[in-house]
Order: C-alpha cells, then structure tokens, then sequence
C-alpha cells in the first residue's frame, strides 16, 4: 500500500502543482473550469493511450522513441506556456486594472486557455501514463497486498497530490489582483524553462544534443533532487542538482526568448508595473 | 550532375554516421529488485551503450540523476541507454519504480 502511496503521490504531485499554477494563471476567465477539466481528462485519455502503446513507443526510433516522445510533449508544453505568457504580458494589465477599477474579480477578458488546457493535458498525461504502467505492473504481479492495498494506496497518493495543487492554487489567487498576473507570469516562466531544461536532457539521451559539461555543478548535498522539497523545485522552477551544460543553455535560451518576446509585446515584462502610458492607471 | 554524386555521397555519409555497434555494450539484469551486477564495469573515455533487461513482471524505470538517464523498461524488455565518454569513478543509478534498488557504473 505505502509504495503504491508513494509513487502515486510523487507522479500527481507534479501535475497537480501545474494545474494549481494555471487554474491561478486563469483566475477569472470565462470557462476556465471546462477548459481544465477538459485538459485533465483528454490527458487521462492519453496516459491510457500512451501506456497501452509503451512498448510500441520505446521500440520507435531505434529504441529512442521514448526519449523523442518526452522531449516532443515538453516542448509543446513550453510552446503553450510561452504563448499563454506572451498574450498575457499585452492583456493581464487591462484585465487586472478594469477588475480593480470595477472592484470585482476578474470576469472580462478571453484568454488562451486552450494553450493551457493543453499544458494541462500534457503534463496529466505525462505522470498518468507512468502511474498506469506502474499499477498495472503491480496489480498483474499481484504484489504490494492486493487489490484492495493497492486501490487504497493509490487514492492516498492522489490525495496528497491534489492537496498540494489546491495549496499552491489557494495560496496564489490570495495574492492581490494587481499582482496575481505578474506573479502567475513569472511561475509561468520558470515552468517552462525547466520543462525546456527537461527536454534537452531527453534529447542528449537520444544523443541528438551534445552534454556541454556532463555536470555544471552539483548541489546534490543542499538539496537532492530526489527529496520530496527537491522534486517540487524541480517541477517549480526546473531545479537540477547535477545539470548538463545543455539543461542550463536550454534553461536560459527559454527564459531569454519568451521573456524577451513578452517584453517585446507587452511593452514592460510580466505585467508588474505600469510602464507604457496606456496602462497607467488613470483616473 | 556533380551535385547529384556529392548530394548521393552526403546522404550515405549521413547513414553511415550512426555506426552504433562499434560502442561496447554492458549488459546490466534486473531481477528480484536487485541489479546485476552491483557495481557495473564501464570503460573510461569512450561511449558505452548500457542494455537493461528487466526479467521481473514489474514495470523499471532506469535512471540516474548524475548521468541525466531516465527511462522506462516495461515487464520483460530490454533498453538501451548510451553512455559516455565517461571520467573514471562511481556513478549511481536506481530503479526509479522501486527507490531502493540501487547498483553503481564503475568507470576505470
């Protein structure tokens, strides 16, 4: 049962904390709640489809089909995340400021939440699809205490990951209107460099990308990524204790383009300050 | 017509270049949530690729944090992971699946 707990846990822990940061990312938009429920079960859909078809995956690709998979879904999510982030750096300002003008919550306002129904999508099927060849594995082997263990131990996992999704959500939309957006953009940010980080690491495995320095550094003796506290950085902010010169050239190159371009678009970066004319605040 | 040979000779070369099974392989079983062998013999200073045979009815997933691997062996298969060059040392690797599972590549 405790494994099962455990391995359930660490797979929706991560999901969760993405759909808590987008749910927070959306506060207000008209459908946001269809559009992740939507999200989450087209990745539920997925991981079934995705561990059904594990060995067809990892025999594709010269046995590098697994690797080209992961790195291909990670960088969709980042596509998303910087789409999501760019349109909001030109939008977030007014949709913030016309809710505090009228002192309500955000309504106005479409958004790309299909952008980040996918994010939502990819990152459920990602954990799901391992959580399913998991279980499947244990239940077939008939290990781990039987049915009744297992189907308890993996509610348990499911629970304390979505509880720390709803913490993260919960503890964002507290955070004053003005500042939720530009809060949400940085997380945004940072999510997705350390999915792009990720990917490179799938592509240097598939031997497509050189390592540029097997370890930059290592900060394994502060914080191991395989800690509970590790693993949360790591889905956070792409923390890696031991990273290839790759990861970090990724990293950055992500951090650099979509900040750049919400910079470029939105005139003034994640939408902290009013800095243009057109979004200070008149009246 | 020139262009046509060197194109012809570019798109050989291009085939050629994945000329994989000049790599040592290093076979690593995993059995009973053990590997074997606990301390794997590498090579320095040259690629290796790594096959993992999981012999159990439970799904793996190979991975070590220091060398950037992560990947999944599914019930009865076998995976290839290249490795390297590789400085002489210790570098750990687990069963992500099973945490305690845990067997080291000794370079030398």
């Amino acid at each position: 049962m405790l494994p099962t707990a455990i391995i359930v846990l660490r797979e929706v822990l991560e999901a969760s904390l993405i759909v808590g940061i987008v749910l927070a990312a959306s506060r207000g938009a008209p459908g946001r709640g269809r559009w992740v429920a939507g999200g989450i079960a087209g990745g539920v859909l997925g991981a079934l489809a995705v561990a059904a078809g594990a060995g067809e995956i990892a025999s594709a690709a010269a046995g590098m089909g697994q690797e080209l998979f992961d790195a291909a879904i990670l960088f969709a999510a980042v596509g998303m995340l910087g789409w999501h982030n760019i349109w909001m750096s030109r939008h977030g300002r007014e949709i913030a400021a016309e809710a505090v003008k009228l002192g309500t919550d955000v309504r106005s306002g479409e958004r790309p939440l299909w952008a980040l129904a996918i994010v939502v999508g990819i990152a459920v099927l990602r954990e799901g699809s391992e959580i399913v060849l998991f279980l499947y594995g244990i239940a077939l082997a008939g290990g781990s205490g039987g049915p009744a263990a297992m189907a308890v131990g993996g509610a348990l996992g499911l629970a304390g990951g979505v509880a720390a999704g709803t913490a993260i959500y919960l503890g964002l939309i507290s955070i004053p209107l003005r500042h939720l957006f530009a809060v949400t953009s940085w997380l945004v940010l940072l999510l997705a460099a350390g999915m792009a980080s990720q990917g490179a690491a799938f592509l240097m495995q598939a031997e497509l990308v050189p390592s540029l320095g097997a370890n930059l550094w290592d900060t394994s003796f502060l914080l191991s990524e395989q800690s509970i506290v590790g693993k949360i950085m790591h889905t956070l902010i792409g923390y890696s204790a031991q990273p290839a010169g790759i990861q970090v050239v990724f990293y950055l190159a992500t951090l650099v383009i979509i900040g750049g371009l919400m910079r470029l678009i939105g005139s003034g970066g994640p939408p902290q300050r009013a800095r243009a004319p057109s979004h200070a605040p008149a009246e | 017509m020139r262009e046509r040979v060197l194109a012809a000779a570019l798109l050989l070369a291009l085939f050629a270049i994945p000329a994989k099974a000049a790599d040592p392989q290093v076979t690593i079983l995993l059995k009973d949530h053990q590997f074997t062998p606990q301390d794997v013999p590498v090579p320095a200073g040259v690629k290796v690729e790594l096959i993992v045979q999981n012999q159990q009815d439970v799904m793996a997933e190979f991975e070590s944090t220091k060398l950037h691997r992560e990947k999944i062996v599914l019930p009865g298969a076998k995976i290839s992971v290249f490795v390297g060059p590789l400085d002489p040392g210790r570098y750990e690797f687990f069963d992500d699946f099973h945490n305690s599972t845990r067997a080291f590549l000794v370079v030398k």
